[in-house]
């Protein structure tokens, strides 16, 4: 029998040799330009993207103005149209015909006809038309300049009834709470953020371990002392660090850039992210050990991860809105639950107590999957 | 466990449901014995080195290997034995320093010990000009001898070898075979398989398997002599070749009776 040394001594070889292995997973990243392009090239192009180009706002909107009236109020109207900084007045026509040809150009994006005899129906009736025309082949687009002209001209009403008195008059007003500029990249933010968490986590470790596989290096490393166990979690380590790297600059990117609030605890939103990251290397082992080529796991990576966390994880389209079937099926995609959390604490500034929930589901997910991911990996080694 | 014996297999057997990929083999290794492992593709050469280098279970049988049992004592198999395969050639992506480094550490040698081990290989290979070039820049043949050094960089008490010469030109094999020598004249046991039968030749002994058996075991020398042919290239082919083979039972695996522990001398001169 070999005498075993000291279980400190054991200890202190086993952080040595873990030490060199992540040492060595580093060098794999740093020095692979494709997964440093996409460990950190794509969360500031996405969160820029998303931010900047990516928007439900309407700024500056080119609109042609059809006025078969001239008169005051129609002048009135349009000055207040032409000052709002949504909307520039593109041109002035003429004729019913022009409303096409200008659509067909393609930079007007809405028409504004005033009726005939638009100020003595006014004073007459109480009442004149005005009908608003958008170019509807970007239907968000024109839904919203449809609004907001739609708000220009209540405005206006409301200021002229100030004037005369008529009663009974309802006037709507709305609050968008959390939200109230209603900033599209408050809502992208955190589905970029699961994006990229899942990107990182998952598709990038499942390619990593797919590598060694592929190249041979993985039965070398398997036939040295090193446990398979310790194998996987040396190479996860890594991306577990870089995740979180990510995280925070997808935040910073936001608070900075965006000026996003983040009004819950920074904390609770950093442990939330490090339980989604675990999942998602969870998922990303278990993807590595059903597939035996890098581009097998990318694909899988892709289709399997990301397009779901796009598609249904609520992320731009409304879960509520989906077919029940959608629906029922979003509730296994652990990244719906991350979105509800964060976006909990970042824009209403929830605590746990309104998250435990979906916390806890999710951390039955990573149990799951962990669980899974282990017993695969074993299998494989029979 | 025969003191002389590194390597000790009784009726070792691994079946994959109905299929028995490797069928109750049986042979011994011996200390510092050149011991060349050959067979057809699919003739269940891996596998059997699969349960051997601890990364396989097998199904039944008994092993011994470097004085631990596969079945219970894979872990100390694993510090003793070292590994190398033609797939694999080291991290292209790493330096030749580091990947020294990292080989040595996941062994677990000191600082001190892989600093020393790798300046005494780097010099040995000439690498002195490349150590922090990357692996993937240096031509396939240094790759090979670097990967082979690397595997002994912990001094284990065997070293399997996987078709180790595969895709290298014929100076680097000589080359190659000339560094198994020199290991296994310093008292490491080689375990090797190829599919270059002229390799099969610079063997102590040679085991053929066909179908899961191991249908042949003896020096190159007598194996030529009991066909009767002229070249182990055609004792391979003579045995690969017979679809169920004919051979009277026993006669083909040799134990150890008639086989002395020839000096070592290179065939390929020194």
């Amino acid at each position: 029998m070999r005498k075993n040394p000291p279980l400190w001594g054991v200890r202190g070889a086993y952080m040595k040799r873990f030490i060199g292995f992540i040492k060595k997973e580093f060098y794999h990243i740093f020095r692979d330009r494709r997964s440093l392009f996409i460990l950190f090239g794509m969360p500031i192009a996405q969160i820029l993207l998303f931010g900047f180009a990516i928007t439900n706002e309407i700024n500056n909107v080119d609109v042609a103005i059809l006025d078969h009236s001239k008169d005051a109020n129609t002048q009135e109207i349009i000055n207040k149209i032409s000052a709002s900084k949504y909307f520039s007045i593109n041109q002035l026509i003429i004729n019913e015909k022009d409303i096409e040809t200008v659509f067909k150009k393609g930079k007007v994006k809405a028409v504004l006809s005033f009726e005939k005899d638009f100020s003595k129906k006014l004073i007459k009736d109480h009442e004149a038309t005005v009908q608003i025309i958008t170019d509807a082949t970007d239907p968000n687009t024109a839904n919203t300049i449809s609004n907001y002209v739609n708000n220009i001209l209540q405005n206006y009403t409301q200021g002229l009834n100030n004037k005369a008195t008529i009663a009974y008059q309802i006037t709507p007003q709305t609050r968008m709470d959390y939200n109230p500029e209603l900033k599209s990249v408050f809502m992208f933010v955190p589905g970029v953020m699961t994006i990229i968490l899942m990107l990182v986590s998952a598709m990038m470790t499942s390619i990593s371990i797919t590598r060694e596989k592929e190249l041979g290096t993985m039965e070398i490393l398997l036939v040295s002392p090193l446990k398979p166990l310790h194998v996987i979690i040396g190479k996860v380590i890594p991306y577990i660090f870089l995740s979180v790297i990510n995280a925070t600059v997808i935040i910073v990117l936001s608070i900075f850039i965006f000026k996003m609030p983040v009004q819950g605890s920074l904390i609770l939103l950093g442990l939330e992210s490090v339980l989604f990251i675990i999942t998602a290397l969870a998922l990303g082992i278990l993807i590595s050990t059903i597939s035996a080529t890098q581009q097998t796991a990318m694909m899988i990576s892709l289709m399997g991860l990301m397009l779901p966390v796009i598609l249904l994880s609520g992320f731009i389209f409304p879960i509520s809105s989906m077919p029940m079937i959608l629906q029922v099926i979003s509730n296994i995609i652990p990244a719906k639950w991350f979105i509800i959390i964060i976006k909990g604490i970042m824009l209403k500034g929830v605590g746990l107590e309104y998250v435990w929930k979906e916390t806890l589901i999710l951390f039955g997910m990573t149990v799951f999957f962990i669980a899974l991911s282990m017993k695969k990996y074993k299998i494989r080694l029979e | 466990m025969n003191n002389k014996n590194v390597i000790e297999v009784e009726n070792l057997t691994k079946t994959f449901g109905d299929f028995t990929a490797v069928n109750a083999i049986s042979f011994e290794v011996r200390k510092g014995e050149i011991f060349g492992f050959l067979g057809a593709n699919g003739a269940g050469k891996t596998t059997a080195m699969k349960m051997l280098i601890g990364i396989s279970n097998p199904t039944s049988g008994k092993a011994n290997v470097a004085g631990f049992d596969v079945f219970t004592d894979a872990d100390n198999i694993k510090r003793n034995i070292g590994y190398m395969s033609q797939k694999f050639a080291l991290y292209d992506d790493l330096t030749v320093k580091e990947n020294i480094t990292f080989f040595g550490g996941i062994y677990g040698l000191s600082r001190a010990r892989i600093k020393e081990k790798a300046n005494a290989l780097i010099s040995e290979l000439g690498l002195q000009e490349v150590t922090n070039q990357l692996v993937g820049s240096l031509p396939l043949g240094w790759k090979q001898k670097l990967a082979f050094s690397v595997s002994l960089i912990h001094d284990p008490k065997i070293v399997f070898l996987d078709e180790p010469t595969g895709g290298v030109d014929p100076i680097t094999r000589r080359q190659f075979w000339e560094m198994i020598y020199k290991a296994s004249y310093q008292g490491t046991t080689v375990f090797v398989t190829t599919h270059y039968m002229d390799e099969a030749e610079y063997c102590d002994r040679v085991s053929i398997m066909v179908n899961g058996k191991i249908e042949a075991l003896d020096t190159p020398k007598k194996l030529k002599e009991q066909f009767n042919v002229a070249t182990m290239n055609d004792v391979f082919l003579k045995l690969a070749r017979s679809p169920s083979p004919t051979l009277p039972k026993g006669k083909g695996v040799n134990t150890d009776k008639d086989y002395n522990h020839e000096k070592k001398s290179s065939p390929l001169g020194s």
